[in-house]
């Protein structure tokens, strides 16, 4: 994308009308992180680093984390293709429900997931009954959750690389005997890459924040099914400067890990 | 009400409709109660509103904790109701508020779905570890009365999880995924028909006072007063025990 932009046209004034709004917004999305910094005991910080729940609930948070990302780009990248390149009937249908868990309450999307993969749901009791797997209270159900109210992120990042995407290269690709298969992984996919990989990183940023479905579909187990929002929600019960100490932990790691993905991934001159 | 109070807004201007509201025993009174409180407190809100009319009694259910640190970051509440004196104790010592009371007391129960299908009669039968069971969190209110009661008990148990919330627990039972659950026996009279409390002898060694107090920065002092003193006459104890609680 930089590379397209021409040199003159950074070089102009920026219009006051996008600078102020700009600015303003900065100002509102970082101030809350300045409060938080401000707020930070930080002398008891490498003691808390030291306790095992804060690295059991760290741990968790980012195994479980990256395990719904490759969840969300295995069913992901099929669903955005599907959206994007093949005409069938009620596709604006499906582009909404893809969409559902995104305005959906994700507490209430945990109440969905219990009544389908809980142990009286639907799936769920065929899964007990048949495999002896029960999906709440265990990591597999905070990856599950974390999946449910992260794909959508993927799937509309994915679809919107698709469809700006030039059409021409599959084409091209397709009239010299390429097979859909074979234009998908060698033609479709390197062009959407970056697409992908910026779904990537928002899924995973929305599932290691998630919170509501993951308390309500998995519940609150330390080592199992406790993630860091969980041990910040009850620190908070108790202890606001541990809350802050355990939300800056999160965000320093989550930060340090994307910071170095852009530099491996989107590293563009 | 809410005409004379745009009429109000229009003419003197919102800050002043504020304490015009102070003088006499009517207008908004904001009170932040536990959410176990949710179904007495409404009831007897609703009977407070009756016996002084003009005054519209609003209120604001959650967490006791969670309440605590609103108030210490400026929420305007004129009464809080805690579950726990320990949220009520760091209320008062940040000065927002003195002297505060026990209105009522909750004791826990074991909730089974009902009819009782894995015949639990005490905190022992818990220990089953083909039982899923759900206990609150320790540093919440109900947590903490859960472990002073299994210590009590000597019963040591594995929950498959430890809720943020005591209502949390008892919707996990009322979808099925747990089969018992440590709850108040307000919460189980509060579920109906579908939740039945299991009492235990234990129970009497983690019985939670509940405080009130009217708030120092009140914006409605004079009614903040009143509906503390009404929560201890015996109309409101009534409803208070027909919710499942108990005298101070």
């Amino acid at each position: 994308m930089t590379a397209k932009t021409s040199a003159p046209a950074r070089r102009q004034r920026i219009p006051a009308a996008l600078l102020i709004p700009a600015l303003l917004g900065l100002a509102f999305l970082t101030l809350p992180l300045a409060g938080l910094l401000i707020r930070a005991p930080w002398s008891t910080m490498p003691q808390r680093l030291a306790e095992p729940e804060v690295l059991d609930a760290l741990r968790l948070s980012l195994v479980t984390a990256t395990a719904s990302t490759g969840l969300c780009l295995l069913f992901g990248i099929p669903i955005a293709w599907l959206l994007a390149r093949v005409e069938f009937r009620g596709r604006s249908l499906v582009r909404a429900l893809v969409t559902v868990p995104l305005v959906l309450p994700p507490v209430v999307g945990g109440v969905a997931l219990l009544l389908v993969f809980g142990r009286g749901g639907l799936v769920g009791a065929w899964l007990d009954e048949a495999f002896g797997i029960t999906l709440p209270f265990s990591t597999a159900g905070v990856v599950l959750a974390m999946t449910f109210v992260a794909m959508p992120f993927l799937v509309v990042s994915v679809e919107g690389a698709l469809r700006g995407a030039d059409i021409r290269y599959e084409e091209a690709a397709a009239t010299l005997g390429a097979g859909r298969w074979t234009v998908f992984t060698r033609v479709t996919l390197p062009l959407v890459a970056p697409g992908i990989a910026a779904g990537a990183v928002l899924c995973w940023a929305r599932a290691l924040g998630e919170f509501g479905a993951t308390i309500t579909f998995a519940g609150n187990f330390p080592g199992r099914t406790q993630t860091m929002p969980l041990a910040v929600y009850l620190a908070l019960e108790t202890d606001l400067e541990a809350a802050i100490v355990l939300s800056l932990i999160l965000l320093a790691a989550s930060v340090t890990v994307l910071a170095c993905l852009r530099e491996r991934w989107t590293a563009t001159p | 009400m809410r005409a004379a109070a745009l009429a109000c807004a229009a003419v003197l201007g919102l800050t002043a409709c504020g304490s015009a509201g102070d003088d006499d025993a009517s207008g908004h009174l904001t009170v932040f109660a536990a959410a176990s409180l949710t179904e007495a407190f409404t009831q007897i809100g609703e009977d407070f509103e009756d016996a002084n009319p003009g005054v519209e009694v609003v209120f604001s259910f959650a967490g006791s904790a969670s309440l605590a640190s609103q108030i210490a970051q400026g929420a305007p509440a004129d009464v809080f109701a805690s579950a726990a004196p320990a949220n009520m104790d760091s209320v008062v010592r940040s000065g927002y508020a003195a002297d505060p009371e026990t209105f009522a007391r909750n004791r826990l129960v074991i909730a089974v779905p009902e009819g009782d299908p894995d015949g639990i009669t005490g905190l022992a039968d818990l220990a089953d570890p083909g039982l899923k069971v759900a206990l609150c969190a320790e540093e919440v209110p109900c947590g903490a009365a859960a472990r002073t009661a299994l210590d009590a008990a000597g019963v040591r148990l594995t929950p498959v999880t430890y809720e943020t919330d005591v209502k949390a627990a008892l919707s996990k039972l009322g979808l099925g995924e747990v089969d018992a659950a440590l709850v108040y026996r307000t919460d189980t009279e509060a579920a109906g028909g579908a939740v039945h409390g299991v009492e235990f002898p234990e129970s009497d060694s983690a019985i939670n006072d509940y405080p009130i107090a009217a708030l120092d920065d009140a914006p409605n002092p004079a009614v903040a007063e009143a509906f503390v003193d009404y929560i201890r006459t015996d109309e409101a104890l009534e409803v208070l025990t027909a919710h499942g609680f108990q005298a101070p």
